[in-house]
């Protein structure tokens, strides 16, 4: 798919051993993340892919492991250093996480405020301009609580797309929206990975969304507290010598 | 990376403008040349006009803002049927173009603030809010009542554990705090007033006061100051965020009255341990005197008798059952409060607030009711 051969590793994760407290959620992973694929995490609910996304956003410290952004270890660096990963990356968490005392525009300004020295102006042409992208620019002066869960969402995937930031991270970002609204996005994604050369690192159970837009995925598991298969989607639909994961690609119940 | 900064050069003939932009289109880029390009285009008006983008590296989103900010600058001045030409465009470019095309918003089309209600309305809307709050606290008090009655015929029916559990975050949890305010009160008021009645060699009545005023009085105020700000403002936030939680509506779809469930067992605690921390707070203020009287000279045994002297079992009684009566209030407002917490983010937080300046002022009230009724029936 990728008409450019020198793929660059954008992301790295090494060994990763994590979970909270004394509960192991993942033990020894590895994977890897090129520059402007789309990149999937399936598995189960509970299985530790959200927790997965926290270790990677630097906001869940592993036990063991490292992981690379850009080459740099997102545990050992600093201020700036870490301040400019940050800068690079954007999360939209499972629940949205909007900010409750703004409304939706200055939920996407607020990213931009923070870290562009752009004009007030340029700043509303390009927060209206995500919002659009994911239909929402009728709803701009609503708050968070006045508005549906599919909206939230979406608003919330606005804010992660602020900066452009050359990764995104994305938990279940079609849970909850109809199929149009679903269709859309993925155009969406795919669009931005083609174009702005954007990561996109992405949570999803909807296996057309996963078909459509997902150039490789892993999947977890909960008992073996880590990878039980990787590779592109339709190659694992295919793969028939592990039950767990053609179970889950073909929608049955074991 | 110096061919990678943002530089905008512009060069005319007799037919057309040309707009050369070189180097990276991203927000850092923009942010530095916004106000200047702008300033140069609204400058002059220009026929025909061409974006070269030949030299651009890379267009983001901010980039295309730039391009397409300024397209519709120049169209809102150009007369002649004219237009804005982009040359140059590789197809990424291209696409990134299109899709936030598709998707600007001039500027003029942006509401950036909610309008506001004008003087009339917000005087409405307040009124009408306030009379709603005066029916739920009315119709509140009601439900309350009704729960109170079904459960001293049907005890089975209270959530024991719950109740237990408040009982000790209320009661046992406030000992410390209940001690040193009570404690403190006691020693300074009865230092304040062992100066002025030295004088007249009258210091031993010092603690015929504390011991009076101590019971009647500051006992159970401050213990109900107290629990307003400790306990009160609990309840109100634990029952608003259940309430923002949908957690309240899950019990209404259940079948189960909230204010059954939630608010009786904090209410019913509430009610007995005031009381009792009421007693431990007269202690330990008349130890507050005491402590103070001793370090006067006076004996502790002279103390003792004068304050058993003074205080009779009906003053002690009058400030438990105010105790008593604070206790329903500081918790029923906290309750209240929490059910009726609004949805969104300042909602608890405003709940909280307010459960515990209403618990202030109703105490206060309560306690002017209790002077005035006590004086009447001469307790
Ligand atoms: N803050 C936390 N503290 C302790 N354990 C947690 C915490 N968050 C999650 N867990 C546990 O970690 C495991 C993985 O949770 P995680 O949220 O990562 O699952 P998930 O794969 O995202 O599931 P889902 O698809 O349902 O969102 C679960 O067993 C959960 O009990
Ligand atoms: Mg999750």
């Amino acid at each position: 798919m990728n008409k450019k051969t020198n793929k660059k590793t954008i992301i790295e994760v090494k060994n990763l051993t994590a979970g909270y407290k004394d509960m192991l959620i993942l033990n020894n992973v590895s994977f890897t993340v090129q520059k402007g694929e789309i990149f999937i995490i399936l598995g189960g609910s509970g299985c530790g892919k959200s927790t997965l996304l926290k270790i990677m956003t630097g906001l869940l410290k592993p036990f063991d492991g490292n992981i690379l952004i850009n080459n740099k270890d997102i545990y050992n660096s600093q201020g700036q250093d870490k301040a400019s990963i940050l800068k690079n990356i954007g999360v939209m968490f499972q629940n949205g996480a909007l900010f409750g005392s703004m409304n939706l525009l200055e939920n996407v300004k607020l990213p931009l405020i923070t870290h562009t020295s752009l004009d007030s102006e340029a700043i509303n042409l390009i927060a209206y301009m995500k919002l659009s992208l994911v239909g929402l620019k009728d709803s701009s002066m609503l708050m968070p609580d006045q508005i549906s869960g599919g909206m939230r969402k979406r608003a919330a995937i606005a804010r992660a797309m602020a900066l452009d930031p050359e990764i995104i991270f994305l938990d279940e970002p079609s849970a909850g929206l109809d199929p149009v609204t679903a269709a859309q996005l993925d155009k969406l994604i795919l669009n931005l990975a083609e174009n702005l050369g954007i990561t996109f690192i992405m949570v999803t159970h909807e296996l057309e969304s996963i078909f459509d837009t997902g150039q490789r995925a892993i999947m977890l598991d909960k008992n073996e507290k880590g990878i039980i298969a990787q590779g592109n989607p339709h190659e694992l639909k295919n793969l028939k010598n592990d039950k767990r994961v053609f179970t889950f690609f073909n929608r049955l119940a074991d | 990376m110096e061919n990678a900064k943002l530089k905008l050069s512009i060069s005319e003939n007799s037919l057309e403008t040309t707009f050369f932009f070189k180097g990276n289109l991203d927000a850092e880029g923009v942010a530095k040349v916004w106000v200047k390009a702008k300033a140069l285009i609204l400058k002059t008006s220009y026929e025909n006009v061409i974006f070269d983008l030949s030299q651009v590296l890379i267009i983001d989103f901010a980039g295309a803002a730039l391009l397409l900010h300024l397209e519709t600058l120049i169209l809102k001045q150009i007369t002649k049927e004219s237009s804005v030409k982009f040359v140059n465009v590789n197809l990424k470019h291209e696409q990134t173009l299109q899709l936030c095309r598709k998707n600007f918003i001039t500027s003029e089309k942006i509401i950036v603030h909610k309008k506001q209600d004008d003087f009339i309305t917000a005087t409405g809307k307040n009124t009408f809010s306030f009379l709603d709050e005066l029916s739920a606290t009315i119709s509140f008090t009601g439900e309350i009542t009704i729960a109170v009655f079904k459960t001293i015929f049907k005890p089975k029916t209270l959530r024991w554990k719950e109740f237990f559990l408040i009982f000790e975050k209320t009661g046992v949890d406030a000992l410390f705090i209940v001690a040193l305010i009570s404690f403190i009160v006691g020693l300074v008021m009865a230092f304040q007033a062992a100066m002025p009645m030295r004088m007249f060699g009258a210091e031993i009545y010092v603690a015929n006061l504390i011991g009076l005023s101590v019971t009647r009085e500051l006992g159970p105020l401050m213990t109900a100051i107290v629990l307003a700000g400790r306990s009160s403002s609990a309840f109100a936030a634990e029952i608003g965020t259940m309430k923002i939680n949908e957690e309240v509506d899950a019990l209404l779809t259940m079948g189960i009255d909230p204010v059954y469930f939630l608010a009786l067992p904090r209410i019913l605690a509430a009610a007995i341990v005031t009381p009792l921390l009421v007693l431990f707070a007269d202690l330990v203020g008349i130890i507050g005197g005491a402590i103070v009287l001793v370090s006067l000279g006076h004996p502790i045994s002279a103390y003792y008798a004068q304050v058993i002297n003074q205080v009779s079992c009906m003053d002690l009684t009058g400030g438990l059952i105010k105790a008593f009566v604070f206790g329903i209030l500081i918790a029923s407002t906290g309750c209240f409060k929490g059910l009726r917490t609004q949805t969104g983010p300042s909602g608890v937080g405003m709940a909280t607030t307010q459960a515990v300046v209403n618990s202030i002022i109703i105490i206060a009230l309560a306690d002017a009711v209790f002077s005035i009724i006590f004086y009447i029936f001469n307790i």
